[in-house]
């Protein structure tokens, strides 16, 4: 690290700055789209927000309620100060209130976050080890009908919808030879079939990704020069590791912040308790401030995940460097 | 935009279709000396083709393929397994499967097709204008898609589906509107490859209006990979559309749409596997078809 720092020079600041600058830009402008989408679209927000918290039809309301709640939103003052107001509330760091639970949002999602940290942390560990692996075997293999063969499956995994996959694993795992729970949010057994579920699909676009790159550098003739060097075939496959990882590793940031995206489908399948449902029931009952809140909560986790990537880009790939990037 | 962001675009046609310098032979070619058939014309492909087809049969004419009404329940017959005379089995109410899949498709297709169209639509719009006039609608429209792809598609669908309501045409809106960044980006790349060629400049130079130029130079060469990522899309679309219809945010019940009838399946799941595996067999089928159509469509286009 600290050798090459000079590569870097002073180029690796500004690069930083423009970088976490894009970040900021990129999240206010999700906030700007979620505002636009949530507060601005619905034909009645005041409605909406009523008969969440009442649990009333549309129309029974008095005047007295509806007109507290148009203050309470502020939906007589104009689209900028609303939308300068929701801002404002977001930069202090105040998430608003569920309309359909009447708690503030951030500790409903302090409650349901760590339970879809754990499902994510262990999906992705699965889907890079999953990935990696196929791709690296692909790379290995020489037949060319069995190369095709393999390189066929990641196509046929991302056409297979996630519900589906769940569904045969709780059919197969759950019903069938009973070693695994179908459902729940307890113990570690619970954890096993959602991560897989969740974790097939993001696995296959690793190990494209991965093969491709492989077989591109195996096609170089560097590596006909280590090979005539006398290197044993997994020496050479460790050469072509090392100058393809970098598509494959932009390409698990980007999955690592759809992952909430994921979660959604993952968790309702599998009844588990986290971001995913506590989504799904958020957009069936039109809790807008906990939709706003998920939609940010999952573009910062994008965000951040693809500027991990970028900033560590140099240090896995040394040809690299983020002076280059701004000069 | 700096050299780092190599991040590809999340299902590009790349992704799925291949054709690597070590892998000449395809799986479902014949090794041999005789000519390389048209993709279109290989097994495999006409196999997609033969289920897409029956796809779009179904959907215009349920009637052809399914007797038995999607709606009538038959409480004598219920949760039947799949056998003779209900070839996907029967639900808990005696409603025969495969009369409630055939009469889904029209549902599932329509809501598909219009989310293709209005990614498409819009995605190509923007990425044509972002690509030919540069400068600061380039700019704008670009850190617009950059903002879009930050929000998971599914979760900027749920956003577009919490504000316009459940339903089969605004989950397709929303499926649409979760796909439009791809397009953009995809068609706003071709267009910078063409407009840097030699004809376009030519047509420039002799004195064609911009609009000519764009119109008649510039669209109809960057057109390709734009329509091979549009079929990849369909079967995309078929998996976001089913998924939000599993989610409960499609047509009201009883009306069959693919996912929402995955999803009926779901609660009988331990004694009648095939309520649910029935239509998700179908929607895999369905999907695998369209990719595979999708890859043989965008091989075509680069000869």
């Amino acid at each position: 690290m600290s050798r090459r720092s000079g590569a870097g020079g002073p180029g690796v600041g500004r690069y930083l700055a423009g970088r976490i600058g894009q970040t900021v830009l990129v999240l206010w402008g999700a906030h700007a789209v979620s505002f636009v989408l949530l507060y601005l679209l619905p034909s009645d927000a005041v409605t909406i927000k009523l008969m969440g918290s009442t649990g009333l039809e549309a129309g029974s309301f008095d005047p007295q309620t509806l007109a507290t709640a148009r203050e309470e939103l502020g939906v007589d003052s104009s689209i900028w100060s609303q939308y300068v107001a929701n801002l404002g509330r977001l930069l202090h760091g105040d998430l608003g209130i569920s309309y359909q639970r009447g708690t503030t949002v951030s500790s409903l999602l302090g409650e349901a976050l760590p339970h879809t940290l754990l499902l994510a942390g262990s999906t992705i560990v699965l889907a890079v080890v999953l990935g990696i692996g196929l791709g690296a075997v692909i790379g290995y293999v020489r037949r060319p009908g069995l190369r095709e063969a393999l390189l066929a499956v990641p196509p046929l995994a991302v056409s297979v919808p996630a519900f589906a996959i769940g569904l045969v694993l709780i059919q197969v795992f759950a019903f069938r030879l009973r070693v695994l729970p179908s459902s729940g949010t307890d113990g570690l057994s619970s954890l096993v079939l959602p991560t897989v579920a969740l974790a097939v699909p993001l696995a296959a676009p690793i190990a494209q990704v991965f093969a491709k790159g492989l077989l591109s550098s195996l096609d170089q003739p560097y590596i006909d020069t280590v090979f005539a060097k006398g290197a044993s075939r997994t020496q050479v496959l460790r050469h072509a590791v090392l100058n393809s990882i970098s598509p494959t590793l932009a390409l698990v940031g980007v999955l690592v912040g759809g992952l909430i995206g994921g979660a959604v489908i993952t968790e309702t399948v599998f009844t588990r308790e986290g971001i995913g449902t506590l989504t799904v029931s958020a957009v069936q009952s039109q809790d807008l401030p906990v939709v706003q809140a998920i939609v940010l909560i999952s573009a910062a986790a994008y965000a951040l995940a693809t500027l991990l990537v970028d900033v560590l880009h140099p240090v896995i790939d040394k040809r690299v460097t983020h002076a280059r990037a701004t000069a | 935009m700096s050299e780092l962001d190599l991040v590809p675009p999340p299902a590009g046609p790349d992704l799925l279709d291949r054709p690597s310098p070590t892998s000449a032979t395809d799986a479902d070619q014949p090794r041999g000396t005789r000519p390389r058939s048209h993709p279109l014309l290989r097994p495999t492909s006409l196999l997609a083709l033969l289920v897409v087809l029956l796809v779009v049969l179904a959907a215009m004419a349920p009637g052809l393929f399914a007797h038995a009404s999607p709606y009538d329940s038959d409480f004598a017959h219920k949760l039947q397994a799949p056998g003779g005379s209900h070839w996907f089995g029967t639900d808990q109410l005696g409603r025969d499967v495969f009369s409630r899949v055939v009469h889904g498709t029209s549902l599932t297709l329509r809501a598909t097709l219009v989310a293709v169209a209005i990614a498409f639509g819009v995605g190509a719009t923007l990425g044509l204008l972002a690509g030919y006039l540069r400068g600061l609608v380039d700019t704008v429209v670009m850190r617009f898609v950059d903002i879009l792809l930050a929000i998971p598609s599914l979760l900027l669908a749920l956003a577009v589906v919490t504000a316009l309501g459940p339903g089969t045409i605004k989950v397709a809106v929303a499926v649409g509107v979760s796909s439009v960044a791809t397009f953009a980006r995809i068609t706003r790349a071709e267009v910078l490859r063409v407009r840097s060629s030699d004809f376009v400049e030519a047509a420039t130079v002799i004195g064609l209006r911009r609009s000519a130029v764009l119109a008649r130079h510039v669209l109809p060469n960057a057109a390709g990979p734009a329509v091979a990522l549009a079929t990849l899309e369909l079967g995309t679309a078929i998996i976001a559309v089913s998924s939000l219809s599993f989610l409960g945010f499609g047509a009201p019940l009883p009306q069959p749409e693919w996912g929402s009838l995955v999803a009926e399946g779901r609660d009988y799941l331990a004694t009648a596997w095939w309520l649910a595996a029935m239509p998700c067999s179908v929607i895999v089928a369905v999907v695998l078809s369209a990719n595979r159509i999708s890859r043989a469509v965008g091989k075509t286009g680069r000869r």
